[in-house]
Parts: structure tokens; sequence; C-alpha cells
């Protein structure tokens, strides 16, 4: 490999066009080890499908994802996920039917084939797991409540929660507090920075107060392309930036 | 576990216990031989209504073919005892003796080589599971894997259904034609027409069901029946949990189809014969409705659906035998409108706290006081 880097995740290149509209237009994005990077950008900007792209969920037509140094386009994604890559999705994604304990036990990262699943015996390690993580969500007085009566808030939080309970090595946020409560915004703020310790987090957002209080780099995505990227100080000086977005 | 999970799996538990002492004991100290015969036969369907409630209720996998599955069942097991009915000692007004009748009519002389296997027992009863769990199997990696679900899904069992049928019926020199495998007769020697046979071959079908409907608990226990729940509510998340979809679904729809050849297998035991009209889309559909009616959700919600529309449909196609089908359509509309979870939904949501408010009406009556907290009992 000619151009081996350091960096977790690297997108070089990367193009995607749907019936010749490219949502993704010759990107390059570069994730460190630790980073929290936000993407910001006017609606279209190709944000989802970015991160769409780095956990499988749209292939992409041409360019390549590293992570690890490890080309992962055209992977599956659910092999993916076992590489170390989480995503959560805009709405709130949880298994409804199941309870919050269910819903956090499922996502540990064991037993994932039949034979585990069938064969599951739920140690009273795992109890322990489960309840540690749901003391990080705000949700431990609420273990064996249904997933579906709980607020929208908690289900974003429990979505958090079933990322965390992965463990992944990136961890990839779309719009995690749309739809909440300033409170719950605040709380949200301080639950993703704990989270970020030990690992790398890629957050699409709209809000941006929110950015304000947790980013340390920004990217600014417009058309499918890299428009400026920067600390939040430099994003909001940028005029480029302020014409096709923060200006509106 | 919470106290309404404990709750359900205590309900559940009751439920399985009187459907056992319901077959086991009642019925057949009730009824005379021809009519148990006939409740065994509608026991055979609930195997199939056992595979629905895991493939569909749980994963939400709608198979509208599961009567391939139990016709392949059924077909595995018919073609032993065919071919024990036709010695050559009993055949010998054939133009070629020791082949099944209808492949002499056919003009065949010998007996074509899928058949020789079954010549043996054992390879017939593993024949049984192993055949339809392998169709499943290439069924389920086709669709599955390439993403293929819902409406589509339930299209293309539809469609193996009727291949399935006009293969059968195409074929008849191999198969028995329209007219299926008939004049069974005997099991390693054992004449199972007689009516002890019958006692007997009845208490096996209702011990295999009940085993059946335990191994289904067992999954649907496990971890791997919270990850079905899970892929019926959001496939995609589960994915994104690192889970193999496709891989979850396959196993399911072959478990399914596997207890509903061993349904088939039992038809076959007790009716005497197996035909392709068990296989196509009407039955296929019918055993869907059996677990609706009983509720989808529900081992034994959908034993006792079987049950009752089998009954049902006995009872008025004796006196309407042409409108029974329209009857069946407007269950089925009336179930799917009204009651989406079944009779077993109507218990739990109405029956159950009915019956919860008279208790403690009871327990109040009982004392003659009422007592906001009542003292724990001695």
């Amino acid at each position: 490999m000619a151009n081996s880097t350091d960096f977790l995740l690297a997108l070089e290149g990367v193009t995607v066009s749907f019936d010749g509209f490219k949502a993704v237009n010759d990107l390059n994005l570069y994730i460190d080890k630790g980073e929290l990077r936000v993407i910001i950008g006017p609606n279209g900007a190709g944000k989802t499908t970015v991160l769409d792209l780095i956990c499988g969920r749209t292939k992409v037509s041409s360019g390549s994802i590293k992570f690890k140094d490890q080309e992962i386009t055209g992977l599956k994604e659910h092999d993916i996920v076992k590489r170390g890559i989480g995503r959560k999705f805009q709405t709130p994604s949880i298994y409804e039917d199941l309870t919050v304990f269910e819903n956090l036990e499922i996502s540990l990262p064991r037993g994932r084939n039949v034979v585990g699943a069938l064969l599951w015996n739920r140690t009273p390690e795992i109890v322990e797991r489960v309840r540690e993580v749901t003391e990080m969500i705000f949700l431990a007085d609420h273990l064996d409540r249904l997933a579906e009566t709980l607020s929208h808030g908690q289900k974003q939080w429990l979505e958090i929660g079933m990322l965390l309970i992965q463990d992944p090595e990136v961890l990839m946020l779309d719009e995690p507090v749309a739809g909440m409560s300033v409170s719950e915004r605040a709380k949200t703020a301080e639950l993703l920075n704990k989270i970020i310790q030990n690992r790398s987090v890629v957050v699409i957002e709209h809000d941006m107060k929110f950015v304000e209080s947790i980013a340390h780099r920004v990217t600014v995505l417009h058309q499918g392309k890299v428009l400026a990227e920067g600390n939040m100080d430099a994003i909001q000086a940028d005029p480029k930036v302020k014409e096709v977005y923060l200006g509106h | 576990m919470s106290a309404a999970a404990t709750n359900n799996r205590n309900l559940e538990l009751i439920g399985f216990a009187l459907i056992a002492l319901l077959i086991m004991v009642v019925l057949p100290l009730a009824l005379d031989i021809f009519r148990l015969n006939l409740i065994g036969k509608y026991l055979t369907y609930a195997f199939v209504a056992v595979g629905l409630v895991l493939c569909w209720g749980y994963t939400g996998i709608l198979s509208l073919g599961q009567g391939v599955f139990f016709g392949l069942g059924g077909y595995c097991m018919a073609m032993f005892l065919k071919l024990e009915a036709s010695s050559a000692a009993n055949t010998k007004i054939q133009s070629t003796p020791g082949i099944p009748d209808f492949m002499d009519w056919n003009q065949l002389t010998e007996l074509p080589f899928f058949w020789v296997p079954f010549n043996s027992l054992p390879f017939a009863l593993i024949a049984v599971i192993v055949v339809p769990a392998v169709v499943a199997f290439i069924l389920g990696a086709a669709m599955f894997k390439r993403r293929v679900g819902g409406v589509y899904f339930a299209i293309i069992t539809q469609a193996l259904a009727a291949v399935m049928t006009i293969l059968i019926i195409g074929r008849q020199g191999y198969t028995g034609g329209i007219n299926g495998i008939t004049d069974l007769r005997t099991l390693l020697g054992w004449d199972i027409r007689t009516d002890g046979a019958k006692y007997i071959l009845y208490f096996v079908c209702c011990i295999l069901l009940l085993g059946s409907m335990l191994l289904a608990r067992f999954v649907l226990s496990s971890k791997l029946g919270r990850i079905l729940v899970a892929i019926r509510d959001k496939e995609d998340r589960v994915r994104f949990s690192g889970y193999s979809v496709g891989d979850f679904k396959i196993f399911i729809f072959c478990l399914a189809s596997a207890i509903a050849a061993v349904g088939g297998a039992m038809f076959t035991l007790q009716v005497g014969f197996m035909s392709p009209s068990f296989v196509g889309i009407v039955p296929s559909i019918e055993m869907v409705i059996f677990a609706a009616v009983g509720g989808r959700h529900s081992l034994v919600g959908a034993v006792i659906g079987t049950l009752l529309v089998n009954w049902a449909k006995t009872a008025f196609s004796e006196s309407f035998p042409e409108l029974w089908l329209f009857a069946m359509g407007g269950l089925f509309i009336a179930v799917a409108l009204a009651f989406p979870r079944g009779l077993a939904g109507i218990f739990t949501d109405q029956v159950l706290p009915y019956i919860e408010k008279l208790w403690s009406r009871n327990r109040r009556g009982q004392d003659g006081v009422v007592v906001p907290n009542p003292a724990p009992a001695e």
C-alpha cells in the first residue's frame, strides 16, 4: 500500500451516485484515533450518505474506505460492525417489543451466530455489564420496561447505550439530539463527552449550540464534497461556510 | 426477570399442561376411535401452525407454502409405507411385480433410483426431516441472503406450493399423481389400519406435537428468540448490532419446515395416504389461518386455533359443504381486522383481566371487609 496512514478511518476519493446524481463526490475524510469529529452541512449535503457508506449500508461507486489500514468497502454490514464500527440512526432505532435490558443484552458483542445465540447463558457478569451501561444512559430504573414505552429522549439514549455496549472503536451518531428537550440535550452532551474516551466519534448534527458544546473538529459538507474543515472558531469565521450554511 | 415476564411464562406453562391434558386424556376418553383419529389428523396440522408461530409470529416471515414441507414429510413417510405394501407377493398380478401399483399403471418397469433408499425405515425417517429442511434451506438461502422479505417472500413460497403440486400431479409415474400415494398398509409388518394401531399412532402424534412445542419454547426463550423478535421489529438495527440476519432467518425457516414435515409424516401414518391436495396453495393458506385464528404469537394458541377451525370445518361442511370456503375466508378477514393476535390475544387482553377482577372480588368477599393492605397469610 502506497499511502499507508496512521488514521483510524480514511475515506479517499469516495464517490457514490444514485442514477447519475452524485450524492457524495470525490470525498476525502480522515478520522484520527480518539478524535471527536462533527459533520455539519445543509440538507442534501450527503452527511447521512457518508455514514451509510462507512457502515456498508450503501455501496460506494468508486474510492476506498479503510479502517485500521484495511479496506472495508464491499464488506457486509455485520462484518463491519464486528471490525469495530458502530452506528446510531437518525430516528431512534431500538427493539420496541423487547425490554431495555434485552435491547442491551442483544447488543453485547458476544454469541452473535445462531449456535451462540441458542446456547446463550445470561451470566452475572453480563447482567452487571448491562447495569453499568444503563447507569451511564440514565435508564438504570427502567431495566424491565418495554422499550416502546420510553420517551423519545430515553429511546435515543437507549440506542446510544446499545452502541456503547458494543464497544466500537469508531462510533457514528446521526443527529443524536434531534427532537430532544433542552435538559435532555445537556444530559446527552454530558453522556457523549463521557463515552468518547478511548474511541473515535463521528457526529452529524444540525444544532449549532450542541455542536459548540462537544466539537473538537468540524467538517462542513456541501453538495457531496468537503467545503471546509477545522476547529469550531475557524469554521464559524469562514465566509464560504457562512454563505452556504450558517448564514441561513 | 420482570413480574410480567414471569407471569407470561407461568401462563404458558399452564396452557401447555391444559393442552397436554386435553389431547392425551380428555379427548381419548370422550371420543370414539373414528372421531379421535379425526382429531389426530387435525393435530398434524397443528405442527405446521407451531412452525408458523416461529417463523411468522416471532420473526415476521410469512410463508404461504408450509403445505410443501408438510407434504414432503408426508411423502417421505408414504414412500416407505408404499414400498412395504408393494411386496412381490402383494403385487403379483402386475406386469412388473414388486413396484408400487401406480408405477405399473404408468408403464414403469423398474423402481426409480430416488425411491430405492426408501426401502429402509431409518432412511425414510431421517428423510422426513432432512428433505424438507434442505428445501427450506435452499429457498431461505436464495431469498434471505438477497434480502427478499415480506410480501415478496410470501409470493415466492406460494409459487413453490404451486410448482410442487404441478410437479407431483404431472409426474404421476413417480409420485402417484393426483391420487397421491394410497393403499398404505403396514409399518414393518404392523398393520396401521386397525383401531389399536390408530390409538397408538394418535398418542405418538400427541407426544411429538408436545415435544415440538417444547423445542419451540426452548428456542423462543433463548437469546435467539429475542433476536427473532428484534428482526421482526427492526431488521436493519439487528445487522448493525453485528448479526447476520439472513442466517437467523434461514435457521428459523428450516426449523419451522422440519416441524411441519413431522406433522406430514404423522398425517400419512394416521390417515393412511398422502396426496397433492395437502401440498398446494389452498391447504398452505388454510394452515396460516389456523395459526392466525389461534394467535400467531402463542404456541398454545396456534394448537387450539387449529383444533377449533378444523372442528368447525368438519361440522360446517357436513351441512353446507359449498359455503365452507367462504366462511373460512370471512373468518380470516375478521381475525386480521378485529383480533390480530387471535384467540390467545383475546384471552390475555380480555378474559384474563376479567378473571383477575373476579378473583380479587371473591377474596374481598370472603374477608368480609375491604382491606387495602392485607396481612400476609399464615
